[in-house]
């Protein structure tokens, strides 16, 4: 029988070692540790704060004072609240026919852009310029383009003799939803077109030739090749343009304030303007977690709904 | 209240200190104590102060210029964030929240009142000025007063009075701006018979809006609340402002739904509309234009008082401008005579010059600065804090008077009327229901 007998003093030296080796060469800790510092960014910047929010939704904080827990006494109140019922028909009137717009209107674009053209490397930089455009110069700019009295819309279909007075833009309360979407929507669609187009490069020619081999019509190509193939980028780029819209601030907040008589406010400009100029923490960030059961269900819808890979493939849905 | 500021004002000041057990038993002595203030800043302050930019130029050159006197006086160095007017509401309140930023804000209406926990009691330098400049207005006191303390010392009002065209008025048939009701709506429909309305702002425009509209409605005697705070906007006088105000928007140019604070300027200086309700900028701007037009346009701007209403009494409301110290400052003494050093003729009356009395005095010795006089055209914005109310007219000022302003109840309810998409009766209940929720214990 042979003993083999290892020093204490050398184990000590090398276990820790080794176990640490060990450790970074097991890929999941070695993962984790590389993911950590992300982790640490999106904890402190993304889930504190939203965390924050929702406790703050259920007290009473004031601006200047601590609030004490209230359950749901901000959601009741919220409820009874015809000025906040009112931004949420508004946020989701605004969401949905802005998005459709964008996408109809961006995909049209993406499809024109993806065709051979001159100068066309040029002309799509250019289709970029509104996005590029800081949201509250463009804001302005559209302030002035809807403005009751200097408007240059009603200005120029005066000169043309289409229109005997000034159009009421945003005075008007359905004039006034149309004409921020119309605003949104005229910032929107390069984003949506830029990244169709992208999502568009990637189908291979050789599908549309078989296609055409098979003697698809236009239309049978687009509806049973190019939707198909861009469905997971548009569900992607739906995902974010639903956000970005729903959470609209800035257009809102520089071109109607939320008026006239509260016929633009978004949830968000609403949440803004209770908890700062007005003082209510609470109510505000409640107004801000409303819309959080609106975002999931829209992610949820764009992302998994449009997924469904049966109809990608172009086969009919269970 | 007077005994606490004057103690509270003794607390200050080597010299004051000193003093304080003879000031103390005699009144003639403490009315001096007051005007005998002496504030000493600490060694090495620097301030940073945020307050409304320009309106007009005048105001923020001469503030920089008294500034940097007041930093060669004192060897204390002050930067100052001129911040637009959206954006001064929301920073002071972050501010207060967070416990860091400016030390001394010129702020808005009742924000000190939304918490007055984070200031630093102003009582000294209030009461100081108050002896020194023949007292403060009572709206001011209302402003500046919160239980036993002065939370904050009123710079100022952005007076707002009605702006009109002499020359429209005449072609309408009326020499003289009317000073009632009846007379007032009769103009403003002669005015549009002659292709010439007026416009008054209906959006949700902070300065403009809310004031014309707190002014329609007290002035029938409406209020948002009583001076119990209890929410009593649904009634029948309110319902009758409303009933009035109908009739007279349909004199106004169209599209004033969707005015903010700065559009009835465009349209006047564009001489669209010859009647509005606005501070004295649109005359500067006229005034000092190289346009030989707006030149001209300005020897025909006139000023006039709000018309009386069925109350009988004056019933405006102007933005008003409190400077607050926060607490967490670290120069109190410094943010204090800062403060001071600003209100004192020497700085105050040249400021006033400057911006041609575009800021109303809280301090009636300022009643006989000849800016009033020097221009007639000048003259009705100087008893802008004489006559006005505070915004939660006639309750307190405080959390839930902030939220209603903010929320543009007032504004929302006429602006609801105009457009036809409300009855004076719904509006006004609807106006109630919302308020009530502000008020709720």
């Amino acid at each position: 029988m042979t003993t083999v007998s290892t020093s204490p003093r050398a184990a000590s030296a090398l276990s820790p070692r080794r176990s640490l080796a060990d450790l970074l060469d097991d890929r999941r800790v070695l993962s984790f540790l590389f993911m950590l510092p992300a982790l640490g960014i999106l904890v402190v910047f993304l889930a504190y704060p939203l965390g924050l929010g929702v406790w703050l939704g259920f007290t009473d904080t004031r601006i200047g004072r601590p609030g004490v827990f209230v359950g749901l006494d901000n959601y009741d109140s919220l409820l009874g609240d015809s000025v906040f019922l009112l931004s949420v028909f508004n946020t989701i009137f605004y969401t949905t026919i802005a998005t459709v717009l964008k996408f109809g209107l961006g995909l049209w674009l993406a499809l024109l852009l993806n065709n051979s053209m001159p100068c066309k490397a040029f002309i799509r930089a250019i289709i970029l310029l509104p996005y590029i455009i800081p949201t509250v110069l463009s804001a302005i700019a559209f302030w002035w383009i809807f403005d009751a009295q200097f408007s240059i819309i009603s200005w120029a279909l005066m000169k043309l003799g289409l229109i005997d007075r000034f159009i009421d833009f945003l005075g008007e309360p359905w004039n006034a939803r149309w004409s921020v979407i119309a605003a949104n929507v005229w910032r929107g669609i390069p984003f949506v077109a830029i990244c169709l187009l992208a999502g568009l490069q990637t189908i291979s020619p050789s599908l549309y030739e078989a296609a055409a081999l098979d003697g698809a019509t236009s239309w049978q190509r687009f509806r049973h090749v190019t939707v198909p193939m861009l469905m997971p980028i548009l569900s992607i780029v739906l995902t974010f343009s639903v956000l970005f819209t729903f959470t609209d601030f800035q257009l809102i907040y520089a071109v109607t304030r939320g008026g006239p008589v509260n016929a633009t406010h978004l949830m968000a400009t609403l949440a803004f303007q209770r908890a700062i100029p007005g003082g209510r923490l609470g109510e505000g960030a409640a107004i801000a977690v409303a819309m959080i059961p609106f975002l999931v269900f829209a992610t949820l819808f764009s992302y998994y709904g449009l997924q469904r890979r049966r109809w990608q493939q172009g086969s009919e849905d269970d | 209240m007077n005994d606490f500021n004057r103690r509270d004002a003794l607390k200050v000041g080597a010299g004051a200190v000193a003093g304080a057990a003879i000031v103390a038993n005699t009144g003639e002595a403490l009315a001096q104590a007051g005007a005998d203030l002496k504030l000493t800043p600490e060694k090495g302050a620097k301030l940073r102060v945020l307050r409304p930019s320009k309106f007009v130029q005048g105001d923020e050159t001469l503030w920089m210029e008294n500034t940097k006197k007041y930093q060669q006086q004192t060897g204390v160095e002050v930067r100052v964030d001129n911040e637009s007017w959206e954006d001064l509401r929301p920073k002071s309140a972050v501010a207060a929240n967070v416990g860091r930023g400016p030390d001394i804000v010129y702020a808005w209406y009742d924000d000190a009142h939304q918490y007055p926990d984070k200031l630093l009691p102003l009582n000294d330098v209030y009461s100081y000025l108050d002896k020194k400049y023949e007292g403060w207005y009572d709206v001011a006191k209302k402003f500046s007063t919160r239980g036993r303390n002065q939370i904050s010392v009123v710079l100022g009002s952005p007076g707002s009075k009605m702006v009109y065209r002499k020359s429209h008025l005449a072609a309408a048939g009326f020499n003289a701006f009317p000073n009632d009701f009846p007379g007032l709506l009769e103009c403003c429909k002669a005015l549009k018979a002659k292709g010439t309305p007026s416009g008054f702002a209906l959006g949700n425009a902070v300065g403009d809006a809310n004031g014309w509209c707190h002014w329609l409605v007290w002035s029938h005697g409406g209020r948002m609340v009583d001076d119990k705070d209890k929410v009593v906007i649904d009634s029948p006088e309110t319902v009758k402002a409303l009933e009035y105000v109908k009739q007279l928007y349909d004199t106004f140019i169209p599209g004033t739904l969707s005015w903010l604070d700065i559009n009835n300027n465009k349209a006047f200086v564009d001489g669209q509309i010859s009647l509005t309700n606005n501070g004295i900028s649109v005359y500067y701007a006229a005034k000092t234009s190289n346009d030989p037009k707006l030149k001209e346009m300005a020897l025909d701007i006139e000023h006039a008082n709000y018309p009386i209403g069925p109350v009988g009494r004056p019933t405006e409301v102007n933005l008003t401008v409190p400077a607050m110290v926060f607490k967490y400052t670290k120069f109190p003494n410094a943010a204090k005579d800062y403060i001071r050093f600003m209100m004192e003729k020497e700085q105050y009356e040249p400021w006033q010059t400057a911006s041609i009395g575009y800021f109303s005095h809280p301090l009636k010795a300022y009643e006989k600065s000849s800016i009033w006089t020097v221009d007639p055209k000048h003259t009705p914005y100087r008893d802008t804090m004489k006559n006005m109310l505070w915004p939660s007219y006639a309750g307190s000022l405080g959390y839930a008077s902030a939220g209603v302003l903010a929320d543009f109840i007032m504004v929302n309810m006429v602006a609801s009327v105009c457009s036809g998409s409300k009855s004076p009766k719904e509006a006004a209940a609807e106006a109630q229901k919302r308020a009530e929720r502000y008020y709720k214990v």
